[in-house]
């Protein structure tokens, strides 16, 4: 983004005829081309709102439901008039150059990620270590809490599953979207392990994140050669074979009907239940369902955090600034005597570790899994955390899965929408109709994400942050 | 005659086919040890292609590229796998359209060359992570070679700017410092005076000179450019239409009525000019 | 042997339908080279439009003829999708035009979400049947067994219009100035641009007239199969997607010789072998076929310059 330009030189009071200042706002242009933008989105809802087909037994019928179809075109119209009104006014106000202009330099602000590091970051991290207990005073009690923590082990999840993610995409270079499927493999590997031959949470674990990482390396062998939409085709491709042999190897996985009462987690070895031997007993405190989940919190938590803990480790060695390098310049690389092809290996073998390991953290909380929790959707969110948050950086992935993750749950609380809308009206319903709407705006707002600087690895003098017009986004 | 009694590099027999385009056509030659070689030749003669077959992009239709070791050994490198050209037989290269990772700082370009060293320091990663091995002091030794480069090629004040943000040909200086943090014993440069203004060119046949004197990487470079070519060079081979039409030192290279011919067609009259223009 | 007959009829039936949409593929991989993800979902809009004007047409105004209603939805559907690929690129590609190379198809994923949801919200989860029509079927031989050889009116419908479409599209984009000017921005979008060609109207082009396929597409699907859902643009898309892959992409007429492989592959696949697998079957096809052969059966390969 170029900064607005600060070398108007036209006097503000001015408005001679050859100075161009914009109209502030044409208000006939903008009613006109609302109107346009309005009849064109009449155009879009017929018929599919405006018709609404309902089936009572094999019979099919039309409601027609016009009422909708109004509201929706003066939506519209609305905000497109709206739209114009403001970029009037935002053309105005930078073409007028303010008194405080000449003296503001333009580049000395400092870039999204100081800004968001200085305090972000302990901020960020005092607020994951603390959650469960400000949850508890906020919400006053254990039972009432459930719910956040619930959705804190969600968010956790996430972003570990996009730090992991992040490895594969944001460093190296290499669309992947087919990381549900180490996810899969790590969720099924705890899940099989656990029932089958009752190995505890702890063996399991790294067993999984072996297994993934081994996937991962099955699936990025053939797809070394292949770059940009290629990959990211066939790695989709490959997700969708998992998950489609999930469902169809019934002997193995029990298929669609999934595979239930997996063993819960256990606080290394003492189970979290009410009776004698339990984690309540052994530490002579009381009985509480809300225990569990607070252990499995702060399991999520530290598995997180030794994603990133590794990811920032790996950065800095040299098969990190392998993968960069590969994000930049393959045949550079090439030349340079690394071996692209185990360096690209090696990205794909630790995200799916990691994917692995989140797989079985998910296997060990739901104590259910089936083929349905690793479906296409499921990649493209991981994805578009990556992508939100700013691929290769840490805090940003973190940011893009709170959002993500965090921001659909507002919507349950619009139940006062049904005032509006009527009774029928769920609000949940439309969360994966704006988070589709989302992704479309985030990329037309910022196509880099949010946290778009590269922080070098390791500098002589001073650290800069890097503008991302010089990182290149990869091959694949 | 150097060239011929301690070849680096001896080219045999090499041809190039593309469908049915033959671009090198049974070219033969060798660059000596310590010698700065010049292949040149009008657009379009296979001089890149050489460049691609030597270092492992293109495997050659046809004929033997043999890399000499100072120990007398030898590398096939139309054999080797195209990283390990560098790995192994020490060959580096520049591109002709510069590649550098422009999105990583200067410093870090210099260390990702140092790549296998690094690597093997930091344990293949496994000892790297654990923070255990030596990978701290021989990063802080590929750091102090990296110093001496950018002191080398005067960049040490924008080693924390990223590359792609430096000047065209302060971008070629770090191409070719990139290149000799793989500490090769042959240095390809593939145009390496292309864009740059007088001053520079001057002070990158400086570069080159020391390149020469002070490391152990003898030199085999593509240029337009014929000052560069005849100030600093010991031998120059000249390719047309993908064969070898004349190999010898420049003074002789210059009086060759087949190179005048190549570079401007056969016209008679004009052989006279550019025999004054390349100062013959 | 019977059976190995029907099933190329079955075969080549839905292979042009996955031909149709494949086009919009290609030709959108042509012109800007990005994998429109959401063009699967495009052909299942289209496949609701068409049924809601199925059942204006014939329940609400009583229209008796079959044929002329069909006729009539085609024409709306390809229209009204048409406005809908218009708008989609219009608000998700175009802003996107030179900007980071992922940008599009994330935002492609977007919309390929957003349209399944809207739908859904729209028009509700659950399999939306077609009355039931043209089920007349011409034998064509009898087997020994008794199996009859059939070929349905909708096999012929599909197939002659298809073969119709095709070809009017092909003079469009062959003949035309705005096929010119396709391949020009194909060749170099900066350099067309330097001679005049509207770029942004050629590419918008492109998207209606893909759309305006995938609708021909999705009608076809909706006569075929009776029923239509709103997940049922992701697994044709992808196929469709491995048609235009395996066609060479960027060629259109090896996006539909593409569409008629990938079609008798999953009918023989299903008759054959398991009818489980025959989604594996084609994403595996999919998968092997960019890994082996990426520049597919028509398509030029590309080259990389060192």
């Amino acid at each position: 983004m170029t900064a607005p330009s600060t070398t108007t030189t036209t006097a503000p009071a001015t408005t001679s005829a050859d100075t161009v200042v914009p109209v502030r706002f044409d208000f006939a242009a903008a009613l006109k081309d609302s109107l346009k933008s309005a009849a064109i989105a009449f155009g879009l809802s017929i018929p599919i709102l405006a018709f609404k087909t309902d089936q009572s037994g094999g019979d099919i019928f039309l409601t027609p439901r016009w009422g909708l179809v109004a509201i929706f075109v003066s939506i519209i119209f609305g905000v497109r008039l709206l739209q114009h009104a403001f970029m009037a006014t935002k053309a105005y106000r930078l073409a007028t150059p303010d008194p405080h202009q000449a003296t503001e330099a333009v580049h000395a602000e400092p870039n999204a990620f100081q800004k968001v590091s200085r305090f972000g970051i302990p901020f960020f991290l005092g607020i994951a270590i603390g959650f469960p207990f400000l949850i508890y005073l906020i919400q006053g009690g254990m039972n009432e809490s459930r719910y956040w923590v619930d959705l804190g082990i969600l968010i956790l999840t996430y972003v570990m599953l996009g730090w992991g993610l992040n490895i594969v995409v944001g460093l190296a270079g290499l669309l992947d979207l087919g990381y549900v499927a180490f996810y899969a493999v790590g969720a099924y590997s705890y899940a099989l392990l656990s029932t089958t031959f009752g190995l505890s949470f702890w063996i399991c674990l790294p067993v999984a994140g072996i297994l993934a990482a081994f996937w991962g390396i099955i699936l990025g062998f053939p797809v070394l050669r292949l770059r940009g939409d290629y990959l990211a085709i066939v790695t989709l491709a490959f997700g969708e074979i998992v998950r489609l042999v999930l469902i169809n190897w019934v002997d193995l996985t029990n298929g669609g009907a999934g595979i239930s009462s997996i063993p819960r987690a256990t606080f290394f070895g003492l189970p979290f239940t009410a009776g004698e031997g339990g984690f309540a007993d052994f530490f002579g405190i009381e009985y509480h369902g809300m225990q569990r989940m607070i252990f499995l919190y702060y399991l999520i938590l530290a598995l997180a955090l030794l994603t990133n803990f590794v990811t920032m480790r790996l950065r800095k060695l040299p098969v990190g600034r392998a993968w960069e390098a590969l994000r930049e310049d393959e045949i550079a690389c090439r030349s340079l005597g690394i071996n692209t092809t185990n360096t690209k290996l090696t990205a794909f073998a630790i995200g799916a570790m990691f994917g692995g390991f989140a797989g079985s953290f998910f296997a060990v909380r739901q104590g259910f899994v089936s083929p349905e929790s690793f479906n296409f959707l499921e990649s493209a969110i991981i994805l578009a955390i990556v992508v939100l948050g700013g691929m290769g950086s840490q805090i940003g992935v973190a940011i893009g899965a709170v959002v993500l993750v965090g921001g659909p749950e507002v919507l349950r609380n619009l139940g006062f929408l049904t005032a509006i809308f009527g009774a029928g009206f769920d609000p949940n319903e439309y969360r994966l109709l704006l988070f589709g709407a989302g992704m479309v705006a985030m990329m037309v707002w910022r196509p880099r994400g949010l946290i778009s600087e590269r922080q070098p690895s390791v500098f002589l003098k001073e650290r800069k942050a890097i503008s991302s017009a010089h990182v290149k986004e990869g091959h694949g | 005659m150097r060239w011929l009694q301690d070849p680096i590099l001896d080219v045999q027999h090499l041809t190039m086919r593309f469908g049915g385009l033959v671009a090198i056509n049974d070219l033969s030659f060798q660059a000596g040890r310590g010698d700065i070689t010049a292949l040149i030749g009008p657009n379009g003669a296979g001089k890149t292609t050489v460049f691609n077959c030597i270092t492992g992009f293109y495997k050659p239709t046809e004929g033997m590229i043999a890399l000499r070791k100072p120990d007398g050994s030898h590398m096939l490198l139309e054999r080797l796998p195209g990283f390990s050209i560098n790995w192994k037989a020490k060959v580096a290269r520049t591109f002709q359209n510069i590649r550098l990772f422009s999105g990583m700082t200067v410093l870090e370009n210099l260390l990702v060359a140092q790549h296998n060293s690094l690597m093997i320091a930091s344990g293949f990663t496994f000892l790297g992570v654990l923070g255990i091995g030596g990978y701290r002091k021989a990063e802080s030794d590929a750091i102090e070679r990296a110093k001496y480069w950018l002191d080398k090629i005067r960049l040490t004040d924008r080693a924390d700017d990223p590359a792609g943000d430096l000047p065209y040909g302060a971008q070629r200086r770090l191409e070719i410092a990139r290149a000799m943090c793989t500490d090769p014993l042959l240095l390809c440069l593939d145009e390496p005076a292309a864009g740059l203004n007088p001053r520079e060119s001057h002070e990158l046949n400086a570069l080159l000179l020391s390149i020469r004197k002070d490391h152990a990487t003898s030199i085999l470079l593509i240029e337009h450019d014929m000052s560069v070519v005849m100030e600093i060079s010991d031998h120059v081979v000249v390719l047309d239409y993908g064969t070898k039409i004349s190999d010898g030192s420049p003074s002789e290279i210059r009086s060759d009525p087949r190179v005048i011919a190549a570079y401007l067609g056969v016209a008679d009259e004009e052989v006279e000019q550019v025999a004054s223009e390349i100062g013959a | 042997m019977e059976i190995f007959v029907q099933q190329l009829i079955n075969g080549l039936t839905l292979g042009s339908i996955y031909g149709l949409i494949a086009i919009g593929y290609t030709m959108v991989f042509g012109i800007i080279g990005m994998v429109n993800f959401a063009h699967g979902d495009v052909f299942m809009l289209s496949a609701f439009i068409a049924l809601i004007f199925f059942l204006i047409l014939t329940t609400w105004l009583g229209m008796t003829s079959i044929v002329l209603a069909l006729l009539i939805v085609l024409v709306i559907a390809m229209v009204l999708t048409s406005l809908w690929g218009w708008a989609i690129e219009r608000i998700a590609y175009r802003p996107l035009r030179g900007s980071f190379r992922l940008a599009p198809l994330i935002s492609a994923i977007g919309v390929s979400i957003f349209l399944s949801n809207f739908v859904q919200v729209a028009q509700g989860a659950r399999n939306k049947p077609t009355p039931p029509m043209m089920r007349e079927v011409i034998v064509l031989f009898q087997g020994e067994s008794g199996y009859n050889v059939a070929l349905s009116y909708k096999q012929i419908v599909i197939m002659a219009s298809t073969a119709v479409l095709l070809a009017i599209f092909w003079y469009l984009v062959q003949k035309t100035s705005l096929g010119r000017a396709q391949r020009a921005c194909e060749q170099d979008r900066k350099m067309a641009a330097l001679l005049g060609i509207d770029v942004d109207r050629t590419i918008s082009l492109t998207f209606v007239i893909g759309a305006a396929l995938a609708a021909v597409a999705g009608t076809m699907y909706l006569l075929y199969y009776g029923v239509v859902s709103f997940n049922d643009g992701f697994v044709p898309g992808v196929k469709a997607f491995t048609a235009a892959v395996l066609g060479g992409i960027g060629s259109l007429p090896g996006a539909v010789l593409g569409g008629l492989i990938i079609g008798l592959i999953e009918t023989f696949w299903s008759a054959y072998f398991s009818i489980e697998y025959k989604d594996v079957a084609a994403f595996s096809i999919l998968a092997i076929v960019l890994i082996f052969m990426p520049s597919g059966i028509l398509g030029r390969p590309e080259v990389e310059k060192v």
